[in-house]
C-alpha cells in the first residue's frame, strides 16, 4: 500500500477550518432505509461542512452505497431528510440533482458507451441545456455551447484525458474509465461531489493520480467531497473527517486520527462485535 | 340481471377462462425460456406451428398417434439442440434485445422451414375429442374446452414436478435464480438450455395440438404467440403462476369484451383488447401480477 | 489540448470528408437513375427502397439511438399514409407537402400516445406494448371506413401528388420527389443525432440512471424519441403509399412490415444514419435477386410459394448471422472494407 502514510496533521487542521463554516454543504438527518424486510440504514445523521473531504467507510454491506443513493435521490428513505445547501428534502429529486449543484460517480461504472470520452464528459453539462428541439436542429451553436466546449476542454486536460478524448469508453482500461466518470462529474463544477469507490480496481499509481484529482476538486474548484472508499490508507490520507457505518448505523464520526483509534470501529472491522463480517486487509494492516 | 342473462354471462365467462388456459399453455413456453436465459423467445409461436404441422402430416401419412407424437417430439429436441449450438452459444453474454431479435429471425426460419417441408395447405386435426356442449346447471360448457383445460393443467403439473424433483430441473431453478452463480458452481449452462428449449418444444407440441384441433393446422397458428404476449405482460415474463392467472384473465376479458363491448365498438376488438387490459393494469401496478419487481418494468 | 479544442470547435476532417462523400452520393442519386434507369428500376427497387430507408431511419432514432424497442412501426406508417390522404382529401387548397407534414405530425401524435407506456415500461414489456399500436391501428383502419373515405375494404387509390400546380407523374418524377423528401428527413435526422437531444437519446439508452443524475430529462427524452421517430416513419408511410404503391391499404402495414423495418435497422446497423439505407437496400434487393436466381436455377419448378418461404428462411438466417458475426451491421462491414481499401494510401491515423 503506497498510499497508507497518514497525513493526519494537515487533514486535521483543514478539517477544523472547514468545520467552522456555518451552513453545512450536506446534512443527512435521521435517515432510515429498508428494502422489504431488509434494513439498509437506521437513523443515520451526517453533517458535511463546505469544503470538506468527507469519507464514509465501513465493512461490506454496511450501507455506504445506500447512503450515497439516498443523497443522490436514487432511493427514497423511509424516514429522515436530506439537506443540500439550504434545501431540505424528504426524498431528493434525482432529476434535479445536477441543478442543485450535486454530481456523483458510480461504484460500477456508469458511462455512456455510445459516446466518446469528450461526449461523456460533455453530458455532465446536460442539465444546463435549455435550447428547444427546434432550435437544436436549425440553430447554430450559441455562446452557451462555446462556454460548454471550453469547460469540457479544460476538464479533459486537467484529468489528463485530452489524448483520448475521441476514444470510446469501452476501449479504455478500467482505471481510465473511472477517471472519465470523475471528469463527467466535475465538468459542471458541482458544489457537492459524491464519489462511490472512485479507486476500486486501481493500481497504486492510478490511486495516487485519483487522490490528486479529488484534492483538486476541492482545492481548485471548491467542491465539497463525500467519498466512499475501501482503501483505508487513501481514506486516512485524503479525508478531513470520516464517518464509519456498520450494519446501517453510524458508529463513529470524526477526524481520521480519532476514528482510527475508536474502539467501536476497530471492533466492527476486526469482527469482535459480529464475526460474520469480512475484515478488510487494509485496516487490519493499518490498525 | 335476469337469470337467463346471468347464465349467459357465466357461460361466456367460463368459455373465456377455459380458452384462457390455452393461452396460459402457450405463455408457459415463453416463461421457461425467459427464466433461464432472460430471452423473450418470439419463436415460440413458430415452434408451435412446426410441432402441429409435423404431427398432423405424420398422422396423415398413416402413423399412429403416439408414434407421430414421439417423432415430433424428437424433431423438437433436435431443434432445441440446434438452437443452442447455432444461436444461443455464439450469442452468450449479448444483451437480451439481441437475443430477442435472434429469436425473431429464428421464428422466420422455423415457420418457413415447416411449410417448405410439409406444405402450406390447411390440415384438419381431429384429436377424437367430442365438442358437444354439456349442461352444468343451465350453463353450457364445451367438452373440448374442458379436456383442453385438463390437459393443460396436467402439463403444468408435470412441468412443476419436473423442476421440483429432478436434478436437471433443480439445475434449471439455479440457473433461473442466478446465471453467474450457476456457472460458477459448475452447472453446465449449455445442457440446461438444451433441456429448457426441449421442454418449451414439448409445451409447444401440446399447445399446437390443442390449438390446431380448434383452429385447423395452418400458418396462422403461429400467431397464437401474439395472444400469449399480453398474458406475459400481465403475469410477468418469469412467473409460471403469472402465466396461468394472466391467461385466465386475458381469456375471460377477451370473451366478455367481445360479447359485451364488441357491439358498441363495431366488433373485432379481440385483436387488441387483451393488450389494452394488460397495459392498463401495468400502469396501475407496474410490477405486474407476479413477476419479480425488476428494472424491466421499474 | 489545442487539438481537442479544435476538434470540439470545428467539424473534424472526418466530418468534412463525410460531407464530400454525402454530396457525391446525393449528386449521383439525383442524376444517375433518371439518365440510365428503367421503369422497373424505379418501380421495383428505388421507390420501395426510399420509403423503407426512411422508415428504417425513423425506427433507428427510436431503437438504435434512444434504445426503445418498437414492434409497431407499420402502424405509424399507416397513420402517416391515411392521415396524409385525409388531409389531402378534406382540406381544400392544402398543398401536398402540407398534407405530408400533417400526416407525419399525426403519426407523431399517435406515436406519442403509444410511447407513454415507455415512461413506466422497459425492454420487452415496452416492445409488447408497442404491438398494441400495431393491432389497434390496423383494427381502427379496417373498422371505420371514414379513414378510407368510405371504402369498405379500407383500400383506396392514392390521389396524385401535386406540387405548385404541377402533377408529379411517372416513376422518374415520383422518384425525384421521394428522394427530396428523404434527403430533407435525413438532414433533419443527422442534425438531431448530433444535437444535445441526440446525445440525450444515447445517454438514456446506455445508462438511464446516470442520464437522470446528470440532468437529462429522461421522460421527455423518451417521448421526444417516440414523437420524432413516428413523424419520420409516418412520412415514410405516406411516401410508400403515394409515391410507390399509389394505393393505400391497411394490409400493407401489418406486423410483417414492422418486423421488416426492424430487420432493416439490425442488418444496416443500429444507431447509424447510413445503416437504414444499407439495410433497406439489402431487404429490397434480396428477394428480387433470389427470385431471379430461383428462376435461373430451377426454371418453372420453383413456384412462388416455395420462393416466398425460402426467402423467409434466408431472411431469418441472415438476421441471426448478422447478430452473431456483425452486430454493428452492414455499416461496420462497409467501414472496414473502406479502411482496408484505403490503407495503402493513408498515413497511420494521427494520435491514439
Amino acid at each position: 500500500m503506497s498510499t497508507s502514510t497518514i497525513a493526519a496533521p494537515r487533514a486535521a487542521t483543514e478539517g477544523a477550518r472547514a468545520a467552522d463554516a456555518s451552513a453545512p454543504a450536506l446534512e443527512v438527518a435521521g435517515v432510515s432505509l429498508a428494502f422489504g424486510g431488509v434494513t439498509a440504514l437506521t437513523g443515520v445523521d451526517l453533517k458535511v461542512a463546505e469544503g470538506e473531504i468527507f469519507s464514509v467507510i465501513g465493512p461490506n454491506g454496511a450501507g455506504k452505497s445506500s447512503l450515497i443513493n439516498v443523497v443522490s435521490g436514487l432511493y427514497r428513505p423511509n424516514a429522515g431528510c436530506v439537506l443540500i445547501g439550504r434545501k431540505s428534502f424528504a426524498a431528493v429529486p434525482a432529476a434535479a440533482l445536477a441543478s442543485l449543484g450535486v454530481a456523483r460517480t458510480f461504484q460500477n461504472l456508469a458511462l455512456f458507451n455510445g459516446l466518446d470520452v469528450a461526449g461523456n464528459v460533455a453530458m455532465g453539462l446536460a442539465h444546463q441545456d435549455r435550447t428547444g428541439l427546434f432550435g437544436q436542429i436549425v440553430g447554430s451553436p450559441g455562446a452557451r455551447a462555446e462556454e460548454a466546449r471550453s469547460l469540457v476542454t479544460e476538464i479533459l486536460a486537467f484529468i489528463e484525458l485530452t489524448a483520448i478524448a475521441d476514444r470510446a469508453p469501452g476501449t479504455l482500461p478500467y482505471g481510465v474509465r473511472k477517471r472519465v466518470e470523475l471528469a463527467r462529474a466535475l465538468v459542471s463544477r458541482p458544489k457537492l461531489l459524491l464519489l462511490d469507490e472512485p479507486m476500486a480496481g486501481m493500481n497504486a499509481a492510478e490511486k495516487a493520480d485519483m487522490v490528486r484529482f479529488v484534492r483538486a476538486a476541492r482545492d481548485r474548484w471548491g467542491a465539497t467531497v463525500v467519498l466512499i472508499e475501501h482503501d483505508i490508507g487513501v481514506v486516512m490520507e485524503i479525508s478531513d473527517r470520516i464517518a464509519v457505518l456498520d450494519h446501517g448505523r453510524k458508529i463513529a464520526d470524526g477526524a481520521p486520527a480519532e476514528v482510527r483509534d475508536d474502539k467501536g470501529v476497530i471492533d466492527a472491522y476486526l469482527g469482535v462485535a459480529h464475526d460474520d463480517d469480512e475484515i478488510p486487509l487494509e485496516l487490519a494492516g493499518a490498525a | 340481471m335476469e337469470l337467463a342473462d346471468f347464465q349467459f354471462f357465466v357461460e361466456v365467462l367460463v368459455g373465456g377462462l377455459l380458452s384462457g388456459v390455452m393461452y396460459s399453455l402457450v405463455a408457459i413456453g415463453f416463461v421457461l425460456i425467459y427464466k433461464t436465459s432472460g430471452v423473450l423467445n418470439f419463436a415460440q409461436g413458430a415452434l408451435l406451428l412446426f410441432a402441429a404441422l409435423t404431427f398432423v402430416s405424420l398422422v396423415e401419412k398413416g402413423l399412429p398417434f403416439w408414434a407421430a407424437f414421439a417423432l415430433t417430439f424428437a424433431a423438437l429436441t433436435l431443434i432445441g439442440i440446434g438452437v443452442e449450438r447455432a444461436v444461443l452459444r455464439p450469442l452468450v453474454n449479448q444483451p437480451p434485445i439481441t437475443l430477442f431479435m435472434a429469436t425473431l429471425g429464428l421464428s422466420y426460419i422455423i415457420e418457413g422451414a415447416a411449410q417448405l417441408i410439409w406444405g402450406t395447405q390447411v390440415h384438419a386435426l381431429d384429436l377424437g375429442i367430442d365438442d358437444t356442449p354439456i349442461d352444468v346447471a343451465g350453463v353450457f360448457i364445451s367438452t373440448f374446452d374442458l379436456v383442453a383445460a385438463g390437459v393443460a393443467a396436467a402439463m403444468v403439473a408435470s412441468l412443476l414436478a419436473f423442476f421440483r424433483f429432478t436434478r436437471i430441473g433443480l439445475a434449471f431453478q439455479a440457473v433461473a435464480d442466478d446465471q453467474f452463480a450457476a456457472v460458477a458452481v459448475g452447472l453446465r449452462l449449455h445442457r440446461v438450455w438444451v433441456v429448457v428449449w426441449t421442454a418449451a418444444g414439448l409445451v409447444a407440441l401440446v399447445a399446437g395440438l390443442l390449438w390446431g384441433a380448434r383452429l385447423g393446422v395452418q400458418f396462422s397458428l403461429s400467431l397464437v404467440v401474439l395472444k400469449a404476449l399480453p398474458v406475459l405482460v400481465l403475469g410477468g415474463f418469469d412467473s409460471i403462476a403469472g402465466a396461468i392467472v394472466g391467461g385466465l384473465i386475458i381469456g375471460a376479458v377477451e370473451k366478455l369484451g367481445e360479447v359485451y363491448l364488441g357491439p358498441l365498438l363495431g366488433g373485432g376488438i379481440e385483436s387488441w383488447i387483451a393488450y389494452a387490459v394488460a397495459l392498463a393494469l401495468l400502469l396501475v401496478k407496474p410490477s405486474g401480477l407476479f413477476g419479480r419487481p425488476s428494472t424491466e418494468r421499474a | 489540448m489545442a487539438d481537442v479544442a479544435f476538434r470540439l470547435a470545428a467539424p473534424s476532417r472526418r466530418l468534412t470528408s463525410g460531407a464530400v462523400a454525402g454530396a457525391l452520393v446525393l449528386a449521383s442519386a439525383y442524376l444517375l437513375p433518371p439518365l440510365v434507369g428503367s421503369t422497373y428500376l424505379f418501380e421495383a427497387i428505388l421507390l420501395p427502397f426510399l420509403a423503407l430507408s426512411l422508415a428504417g431511419l425513423g425506427l433507428n432514432l427510436l431503437t438504435g439511438y434512444a434504445g426503445q424497442l418498437s414492434l409497431g412501426s407499420a402502424a405509424f406508417m399507416a397513420v402517416g399514409a391515411y392521415a396524409a390522404f385525409n388531409f389531402d382529401l378534406r382540406v381544400p387548397g392544402l398543398p401536398f407537402v402540407g398534407s405530408l407534414i400533417l400526416g407525419g405530425l399525426s403519426a407523431a401524435a399517435v406515436g406519442l400516445a403509444f410511447g407513454l407506456p415507455s415512461l413506466r415500461l422497459r425492454g420487452f414489456y415496452l416492445a409488447v406494448s408497442t404491438l398494441a399500436a400495431q393491432f389497434f391501428v390496423q383494427w381502427a383502419l379496417n373498422k371505420f371506413d371514414w379513414f378510407s373515405n368510405g371504402s369498405a375494404s379500407g383500400v383506396v387509390r392514392a390521389p396524385d401528388i401535386v406540387l405548385a400546380g404541377h402533377v408529379i407523374d411517372g416513376p422518374v418524377e415520383r422518384y425525384l420527389f421521394a428522394l427530396t423528401v428523404v434527403v430533407a428527413a435525413t438532414l433533419f435526422a443527422v442534425r438531431l443525432a448530433n444535437s444535445q437531444t441526440g446525445r440525450n437519446f444515447i445517454a438514456v439508452r446506455d445508462n438511464e440512471t446516470a442520464a437522470r443524475i446528470v440532468g437529462v430529462p429522461v421522460l421527455r427524452t423518451k417521448l421526444v424519441a417516440f414523437a420524432v421517430s413516428s413523424f419520420i416513419i409516418g412520412v415514410a408511410g405516406a411516401l410508400w403509399s403515394f409515391a410507390y404503391l399509389r394505393t393505400i391499404e391497411p394490409a400493407g402495414f401489418n406486423l410483417d412490415r414492422s418486423f421488416q423495418i426492424l430487420f432493416i435497422v439490425i442488418i444496416g446497423g443500429l444507431a447509424s444514419i447510413r445503416g437504414a439505407f444499407f439495410g433497406a437496400a439489402l431487404i429490397v434487393v434480396l428477394p428480387l435477386a433470389l427470385s431471379r436466381l430461383g428462376q435461373a436455377a430451377f426454371g418453372g419448378a420453383f413456384d412462388s410459394g416455395v420462393l416466398e418461404l425460402s426467402q423467409r428462411v434466408l431472411l431469418g438466417a441472415l438476421i441471426i448471422a448478422f447478430l452473431i458475426a456483425e452486430p454493428k451491421g452492414l455499416v461496420a462491414l462497409a467501414d472496414r472494407a473502406r479502411a482496408r481499401a484505403l490503407r495503402p494510401f493513408l498515413k497511420p491515423p494521427y494520435g491514439g
